[in-house]
C-alpha cells in the first residue's frame, strides 16, 4: 500500500512535539515529528531506549500522563480529523474503536482480578450496543481468531492462568474487538520468547489483512521491523532521523546512525567475526542536548557544520534523511 | 584440545519439589535441569541457549554453587565442586566468577565503583592495600572506564557502563572460569555490541573459560566456540557454533534459528512452531519436544532420545530419534 493506491493517508502526524516536566527542568521527549500512515500499512517506529518512540505512540491515543507530560505542538489527523482538537469524552469514544493500542507487558495491561472474558466483553459493550450474551459469543470467537484453543472455556480464566504468549494474544483480541482502523503496538513481542514471538507476529499479520487495519509497530528490534513492516521510521533523541521503505532503508541506510545501528546488531552468520562494529559513546542526556545534529558527538562522518546547524528531514534517493552529509548520496 | 577440560559437567540435575495435598507433602518433582553433561576447555566459550524456563539459568547457578544440584557432578580442574564444604569452596570462588543480567540490581548503590571492584580483593586479602588500589585502576581501564569512575556511585552510570563495572569486579581475582548469565540482554543494541566486544576480548586475552547463557542466538553465536541448546531442562543439541547454525540437526534448534528475526529476509521463510512450551511440571512423555515437532514420529511419543555423538556428519551431539 502506498500513495498510489489510496487517496489520502489514514493518519497524518505533523510537527508533534511533547514535553515532560522533570526535576531537572523541561525535557522535550518528542521534537517536531511528522509522518503518515496509509490504510492497511505496517510501519515500524524504531530506536533505542529513550528516543521517544513510546511517547510518540502514546500521543497518538492521547495517553501521555499529564502532568508531567504535555503535547505542546502539532496535529494528529485520523482520516482528516485532528484528534488533538477533540474533547476528552469524544476522544474516549474513538480510543479503542478507531485507534487501539497494545503494550509490551500483557500481564500489567490486564486486570488480574477479572476474568479475561469479562474484560473483553466490557470493551465490546462499551463501544457496541451488545447484550451480555452477544458480547460473550463475540469474545469467544475473537479468542478463537487469535488461536486460543478451547476459547469458550478460556473466557472464564484469569490472566495469571495464561502463558505470556496467550496473554498477548488476548490483548490483541481485545484491541481488535472494535475493528480499529489503526493499531499502535508498542514492543508487543519483546517480552516473549522467539518461537512465541514468531507465532504472535504471524498472527498479527494475518489479522491485519483480515481486518484491514494499519499498524504502527513501535520496537527496538530492527529484525522484527525488517520482517514485518513495509516502511520504517528511525528515531534518535526525539526526532525522526531517517524514514523509508524497509528494504531500501536497511539495505542502503543514508543516516550514519541507521547504518551504525544496523552494523552493530549481532546476526547469525556462518563464520564468527572478530569484532562487532560499534557506535562509540552514548545517547546524550535529554536535558542537555547538543545544538546541532544530536548524533554529531557519536558520528564517524561528523564535520563542523554538524555541530552548529541541526539537519531536517529531506529526501535523498528515495529515503528521507535528516543529515547534512548522508551516506552514499551524490551531492 | 586433548588436555583435560577445565570444566566437566556430568549428569547434572536439579529437581524442585512440588508441594501439595494435606500437610504440604512433596507430591512431585519439577525437573528444572535434567541430566545435563558437557565440558569447557580453558580459553574456550560454550554458549547455552534456550527459551524462558528451559533451565539454563538454574544450570549456571549450580556451576557457581548458588544452587545445590540434586544429582551429578561439576568437575573444575579435576575437583568435584559439589562435594566441597563452604570453607573449601571459598578457595574456588576466586577462580570462578559471574556476571549477571541486571546491571542495576547487581551493584550496591551505597558503594562507590572503586569499593565494588575492590571488594573481592579485600575479601580474599590479595596483596597490600596499595596493590589493590592499583589493581582497581587497571581493571577499570581494561573495561574502558576512567580512573575517576572509582569515586562515583552506580546511579551515575548508564546500563552499559554498569555492566562494565560488573565485569571489572568479576575479573578482579583473575578467574579461570566465568559464568555470564544474559549479560547484555538489558542493554540497547548500540551499547550491547560494545559490551560483547569487551567480553570476547577479555576471554581471548586472558584465556578464560566462559559459559555464556542467553536466549539470543545471534548474541551467543558472536561469542561462542560451541553452542548447546536446551529445551525443558535437557540439552537437546551441542556442537561447534558454525556447524550448529548452518546445519542444525535437532528440529528444535532448527526452529529456534529460523524464529530469530533477521534483516534481509522476509517473514514467510520461517518455521513457526505450533503450541506452547509445555510446563516442566508435566513434561510430555518420550521426547519433550514431540507435541510441537514438525517431524514427529511414533517412537518420539514413548521413548526419550538420549544425547548421542554425531557420526560422520561432523562433531557435536544431538538427542533426537531422527538420527539413530
Amino acid at each position: 500500500m502506498n500513495a498510489a493506491d489510496a487517496p489520502a493517508p489514514l493518519l497524518r502526524v505533523k510537527d508533534l512535539t511533547v514535553e515532560f516536566r522533570t526535576m531537572d527542568g523541561i525535557v522535550r521527549a518528542v521534537d517536531a515529528v511528522s509522518f503518515d500512515i496509509w490504510p492497511n500499512e505496517t510501519v515500524g517506529l524504531v530506536g533505542e531506549s529513550g528516543c521517544g518512540k513510546t511517547v510518540t505512540g502514546l500521543s497518538l491515543l492521547r495517553l501521555i500522563p499529564s502532568p508531567p507530560g504535555q503535547i505542546i505542538n502539532g496535529s494528529i489527523e485520523l482520516e482528516g480529523l485532528d484528534l488533538l482538537s477533540l474533547d476528552a469524552g469524544d476522544m474516549e469514544k474513538r480510543r479503542g474503536s478507531e485507534i487501539a493500542m497494545i503494550f509490551q507487558e500483557p500481564m500489567t495491561s490486564l486486570n488480574p482480578v477479572f476474568t479475561i472474558g469479562s474484560q473483553i466483553t466490557e470493551v465490546l459493550r462499551r463501544h457496541r450496543q451488545l447484550s451480555q450474551r452477544q458480547a460473550r459469543e463475540l469474545a469467544a470467537s475473537l479468542l478463537a481468531k487469535v488461536s486460543i484453543p478451547d476459547a469458550g472455556r478460556r473466557l472464564d480464566d484469569y490472566p495469571h492462568q495464561l502463558s505470556g504468549g496467550m496473554r498477548q494474544r488476548v490483548m490483541i483480541a481485545m484491541a481488535l474487538s472494535c475493528n480499529p482502523k489503526l493499531l499502535v503496538a508498542d514492543e508487543p513481542t519483546t517480552a516473549l520468547d522467539v518461537t512465541t514471538q514468531a507465532q504472535v507476529l504471524d498472527q498479527m499479520r494475518e489479522l491485519q489483512n483480515e481486518f484491514r487495519m494499519a499498524v504502527l509497530l513501535v520496537t527496538h528490534d530492527l529484525g522484527v521491523v525488517a520482517e514485518t513492516c513495509q516502511r520504517a521510521l528511525v528515531m534518535y533523541c526525539g526526532s525522526i532521523v531517517e524514514a523509508g521503505k524497509t528494504e531500501q532503508l536497511f539495505s542502503s541506510p543514508r543516516h550514519p546512525y541507521t547504518a551504525g545501528l544496523l552494523a552493530s546488531i549481532p546476526r547469525i552468520r556462518a563464520e564468527r567475526i572478530a569484532e562487532l562494529p560499534v557506535i562509540p559513546g552514548r545517547v546524550p542526556d535529554p536535558g542537555n542536548l547538543p545544538a546541532g545534529c544530536r548524533f554529531a558527538g557519536r558520528c564517524s562522518h561528523v564535520q563542523s557544520r554538524c555541530h552548529q546547524e541541526r539537519p531536517t528531514l529531506r529526501s535523498v534517493n528515495g529515503n528521507a534523511v535528516a543529515c547534512h552529509y548522508p551516506l552514499g548520496a551524490d551531492i | 584440545m586433548n588436555a583435560e577440560p577445565l570444566v566437566q559437567v556430568r549428569g547434572l540435575s536439579k529437581y524442585f519439589p512440588i508441594h501439595g495435598g494435606l500437610f504440604r507433602r512433596v507430591v512431585a518433582g519439577l525437573k528444572a535441569v535434567d541430566d545435563v553433561s558437557f565440558v569447557i576447555h580453558a580459553g574456550r566459550t560454550l554458549g547455552l541457549v534456550g527459551e524462558s524456563g528451559c533451565g539454563k539459568s538454574t544450570l549456571g547457578r549450580m556451576l557457581l554453587r548458588l544452587q545445590e544440584p540434586t544429582a551429578g557432578q561439576v568437575l573444575f580442574a579435576g575437583e568435584d565442586l559439589t562435594r566441597l564444604d563452604r570453607r573449601q569452596m571459598l578457595a574456588y570462588r576466586q577462580r570462578i566468577q559471574a556476571v549477571f543480567q541486571d546491571p542495576y540490581g547487581s551493584l550496591s548503590p551505597r558503594r562507590t565503583v572503586g569499593q565494588t571492584v575492590r571488594e573481592p580483593l579485600d575479601v580474599h586479602r590479595v596483596g597490600t592495600p596499595g596493590d589493590r588500589q592499583q589493581r582497581v585502576d587497571e581493571l577499570l581501564a581494561f573495561v574502558g572506564l576512567s580512573a575517576q569512575a572509582a569515586h562515583r556511585y552506580p546511579h551515575e552510570f548508564s546500563g552499559g557502563q554498569r555492566q562494565r563495572i560488573g565485569i571489572a569486579r568479576a575479573l578482579a581475582l583473575n578467574p579461570q572460569f566465568l559464568v555470564a548469565d544474559e549479560p547484555v540482554s538489558a542493554l540497547d543494541v548500540s551499547v550491547q555490541s560494545q559490551v560483547l566486544n569487551l567480553i570476547v576480548r577479555l576471554q581471548r586475552e586472558r584465556g578464560i573459560a566462559l559459559l555464556f547463557i542467553s536466549h539470543d542466538l545471534a548474541v551467543v553465536q558472536h561469542v561462542s566456540d560451541d553452542i548447546g541448546v536446551m529445551y525443558l531442562g535437557r540439552l537437546v543439541e551441542i556442537a561447534p557454533a558454525g556447524q550448529i547454525l548452518t546445519a542444525p540437526r535437532h528440529p528444535y534448534t532448527e526452529a529456534l534459528i529460523s524464529a530469530v528475526p533477521q534483516i534481509g529476509r522476509r517473514m514467510h521463510s520461517r518455521i513457526v512452531l505450533g503450541g506452547e512450551v509445555p510446563s516442566a511440571r508435566t513434561p510430555p512423555s518420550g521426547c519433550a519436544f514431540h507435541p510441537r515437532c514438525p517431524r514427529v514420529m511414533a517412537v518420539c511419543r514413548s521413548v526419550r532420545p538420549v544425547l548421542k555423538k554425531n557420526g560422520d556428519e561432523g562433531s557435536g551431539s544431538v538427542a533426537c530419534h531422527l538420527y539413530p
